[in-house]
């Protein structure tokens, strides 16, 4: 909502002086806020007033900042940051799917709650000729935007850098180099 | 019964009030009838003079008529009862009616997904084409409880697509649905026609598209303060080529831009269509066209109210006052996402005939919202968030009691309000319940904690005393600021008709919840954070936790053993421990407890962090 930067004690930034480059105390209060959110559910019964609290810059914000306080939703997506949601989306099928690659291991895990998930079969892989046997290849885009070969490197870096998965069509799919 | 406001019939009420309408104490939604006809149905029903015809062998051997026709006799009427207590009476008064009920019951409200399993509810009613669920206690909006509680539509789903083929409509709040969900509901149902998604999370923009695809007689597709991924599907674009039945759109809380073009179309091509609320995405040009094309639209939610980013400022500016002077029918306005004052008067030409303002997403102060209410004479509901308070001219003073006082003032049939603000004085608030006798709905939050009245210094207890003193028909109540145990003893006096009360940061004593559970005997929905509430006053409410959907306590003075006496004294009430750390068995202290009856025990999809006592 509209006024959370303001609950957060944002709202005395224009007349605060500080050092440090812009933008670095908002992520240092969101991750403070994380943490607040996850684990202090300490309640404070005799906290001075909100006023004197937001002035006071100095004090950890985990202590000021009390859980939930406005009622008002919040957007909840900042705060599972120990869950990486995957999208996987296949040629031809209807929509999009969500994987957390931290459930897997290894490529074999993978490629099989793959082929559960959308009911198709991969084929065989080999370095040299890619997959093999079916009519789907399963893609990634990495952190530099390039579609890359599921399998080809190994698999922690594979899944450290691997943003979205496409199961491509094998006729769309351009020939393995 | 039907409350004559057209207001009601909107999806709004749902999202805005918990209240249910449901004056009695809910039914027994046990399989097997009572197998007396006379015994429970005295019990429950005050009207002991009812005639019953029972099976059980008080009929003479000259009764005219066989069992069957009777029961087709009273199907034919029952089919007409709508009201969902009237049905839960006539359900006890004896076997027969019993069957019959369940065999006419259309629409079936569940305000608790864990009060019993899907399997019951396809037993007893057999042909139900409108289901209204509702899942999460309203406390984990506010972070006050880890992800992943439960309150999953799957296991309702699937059961449904088997046992209710002709399914139309689908209610659902604070539940988890995902896109498989959706597929299936999708798939499952032809007739389908309305899906309501309040405050539910799990799916996103692909689910979505499925249904506006797949379920060719959709009339009401509303997304209410829901939180929806962005799968970067072109969703608008789902929907069916040709004509649509659409009635309502809503999707303010997608965030994710959609693609105008094909809104344009969608709306153009659906005659029916009377709610439309549009998203942050959609600028103040683009709903200028839309209500060009729209002017028989009853609802509204205007998206950004602002210009677009890269907007031609050459070009004359619309006519945005003309536009909305043309939309003769709304009765309810929301939107305002990133709101550009200087364009608020193109509103006032539609502000005689508002019922619902909803202003909460706004940027906006009491000396921009009080010639706007100044109009609104009709106005029934109002939502709004005060963030600066704090004037830097002392001389001025604060507003935001005079916000509430103008609009007490102006709005003299308002029946629901929501108002957040830093400070507040007991004078304003008095003000209100003498203004307002009409309010149902009094939810004030002064979101600096035990805060006084600012001008005397007081507790806030004479205001809320006022309201529940002076507004006779008041259901729902949401207090704050500095409350001694007084402002309870008040609303144990004279809160005779509240449903729901949410308190934080309240109270003195045990003394405070001890008014409220012995004296609302009304009282449904019970949610406390940060209160000085304990065991001695948990087990003062023992006679009524059967009586109650739910209970809510966080971050008060319970202790584990206390709440295990309830579990054991209370076979029917699932009590759930959240939270905390679950390594340290030993401490005796609660975190949150959330405890509600249950027909069918503890629920088997309860996470690590729930403990079931």
């Amino acid at each position: 909502m509209a006024y959370e930067e303001i609950i957060n004690g944002l709202n005395l930034k224009d007349t605060e002086l500080r050092l440090g480059l812009p933008g670095t105390e908002e992520e240092e209060q969101q991750q403070l806020q994380e943490v607040s959110c996850v684990r202090s559910n300490k309640r404070q019964f005799h906290e001075t007033t909100d006023e004197h609290n937001l002035k006071e810059e100095s004090s950890p914000p985990a202590k000021t900042q009390i859980v939930g306080w406005p009622p008002v939703r919040s957007n909840r997506k900042n705060n599972n940051k120990n869950v990486s949601y995957m999208k996987v989306s296949m040629d031809g099928a209807p929509y999009l799917r969500k994987i957390d690659l931290k459930m897997y291991k290894n490529y074999s895990e993978l490629l099989k709650a793959l082929e559960n998930m959308f009911k198709f079969t991969i084929g065989e892989y080999s370095e040299r000729e890619g997959y093999k046997g079916s009519g789907f290849v399963p893609t990634y885009e990495d952190k530099d935007g390039d579609w890359m070969l599921v399998g080809d490197v190994p698999w922690d870096m594979f899944s450290s850098s691997c943003q979205k998965l496409r199961i491509m069509k094998r006729s769309e799919a351009p020939p393995a180099s | 019964k039907a409350n004559q406001s057209p207001l009601y019939m909107t999806q709004d009420r749902t999202e805005m009030s918990e209240d249910d309408d449901d004056q009695s104490p809910p039914s027994d939604l046990r399989s097997e009838p009572p197998c007396s006809s006379s015994s429970s149905a005295v019990d429950s029903t005050p009207n002991k003079s009812r005639n019953c015809i029972s099976s059980s062998g008080t009929m003479t051997a000259s009764q005219p008529f066989p069992d069957h026709v009777l029961e087709n006799v009273l199907e034919n009427v029952l089919q007409f009862l709508d009201s969902r207590c009237d049905r839960n009476s006539a359900s006890l008064v004896c076997k027969s009616w019993w069957k019959v009920e369940a065999l006419t019951r259309s629409e079936v409200f569940i305000g608790n997904c864990y009060a019993l399993s899907p399997a019951r509810l396809t037993q007893r009613f057999k042909r139900v084409r409108s289901l209204v669920l509702k899942g999460k206690p309203r406390f984990a909006d506010f972070n006050l409880m880890p992800p992943d509680w439960g309150a999953n539509f799957a296991p309702w789903v699937s059961t449904m697509a088997k046992a209710y083929p002709w399914l139309e409509k689908v209610d659902l709040k604070r539940m988890f649905v995902t896109d498989d969900d959706l597929a299936l509901l999708a798939e499952s149902f032809p007739g389908f026609k309305e899906l309501i998604l309040v405050c539910c999370e799990g799916f996103g923009t692909s689910g979505i598209a499925l249904v506006a695809n797949k379920c060719r007689k959709l009339k009401v597709l509303d997304l209410i303060e829901s939180e929806v991924t962005d799968d970067e599907i072109d969703w608008i674009s789902c929907f069916p080529e040709d004509v649509t039945s659409l009635e309502s759109l809503a999707f303010d809380c997608v965030e994710a831009p959609i693609n105008f073009k094909a809104l344009e179309g969608l709306v153009g091509r659906s005659p029916f269509l009377r709610k439309l609320r549009l998203n942050r995405f959609v600028s103040l040009e683009e709903l200028h066209r839309l209500l060009l094309g729209a002017p028989q639209l009853t609802c509204l939610g205007t998206g950004s109210f602002s210009h677009d980013n890269g907007a031609h400022q050459s070009e004359p500016e619309p006519d945005y006052a003309a536009a909305f002077r043309a939309c003769k029918s709304v009765v309810c306005l929301s939107g305002f996402r990133e709101l550009m004052p200087e364009y608020l008067p193109a509103i006032f030409p539609v502000c005689a005939n508002l019922t619902s303002l909803n202003f909460s997403y706004a940027n906006i102060s009491p000396d921009m919202f009080k010639p706007i209410i100044h109009n609104c004479h009709k106005l029934q509901v109002f939502w709004v968030c005060i963030l600066l308070d704090l004037c830097l001219h002392d001389s001025e003073g604060p507003v935001s009691e005079l916000g509430l006082q103008a609009i007490s003032e102006g709005c003299r049939n308002l029946e629901s309000i929501l108002y957040f603000c830093q400070r507040m004085t007991n004078a304003a608030v008095i003000a209100m319940s003498e203004n307002c006798p009409e309010l149902t709905v009094f939810r004030l939050c002064i979101m600096g904690r035990h805060r006084p009245d600012h001008v005397t210094g007081k507790p806030m207890d004479e205001g809320f005393g006022a309201i529940v003193k002076n507004c006779k028909k008041l259901t729902r109540l949401a207090v704050s600021g500095l409350l001694t145990d007084q402002a309870f003893r008040y609303m144990g006096e004279y809160g005779k008709l509240i449903r729901t009360l949410s308190v934080a940061f309240a109270g003195d004593s045990d003394m405070a919840l001890r008014h409220v559970l012995e004296g609302c005997p009304r009282l449904q929905k019970l949610e406390i954070r940060d209160s000085p509430f304990g065991d001695v006053a948990l087990r003062c409410g023992m006679h009524r936790y059967y009586n109650m959907r739910f209970v809510w306590m966080s971050a008060c003075s319970l202790s584990k053993s206390c709440c295990k006496d309830v579990a054991r004294a209370m076979q029917n009430l699932v009590v759930e421990v959240i939270g905390s750390d679950d390594d340290d068995d030993n401490r005796d202290y609660v975190e949150t407890l959330y405890m509600y009856r249950s027909l069918d025990g503890p629920r088997k999809d309860a996470p690590k962090f729930v403990t079931i006592l």
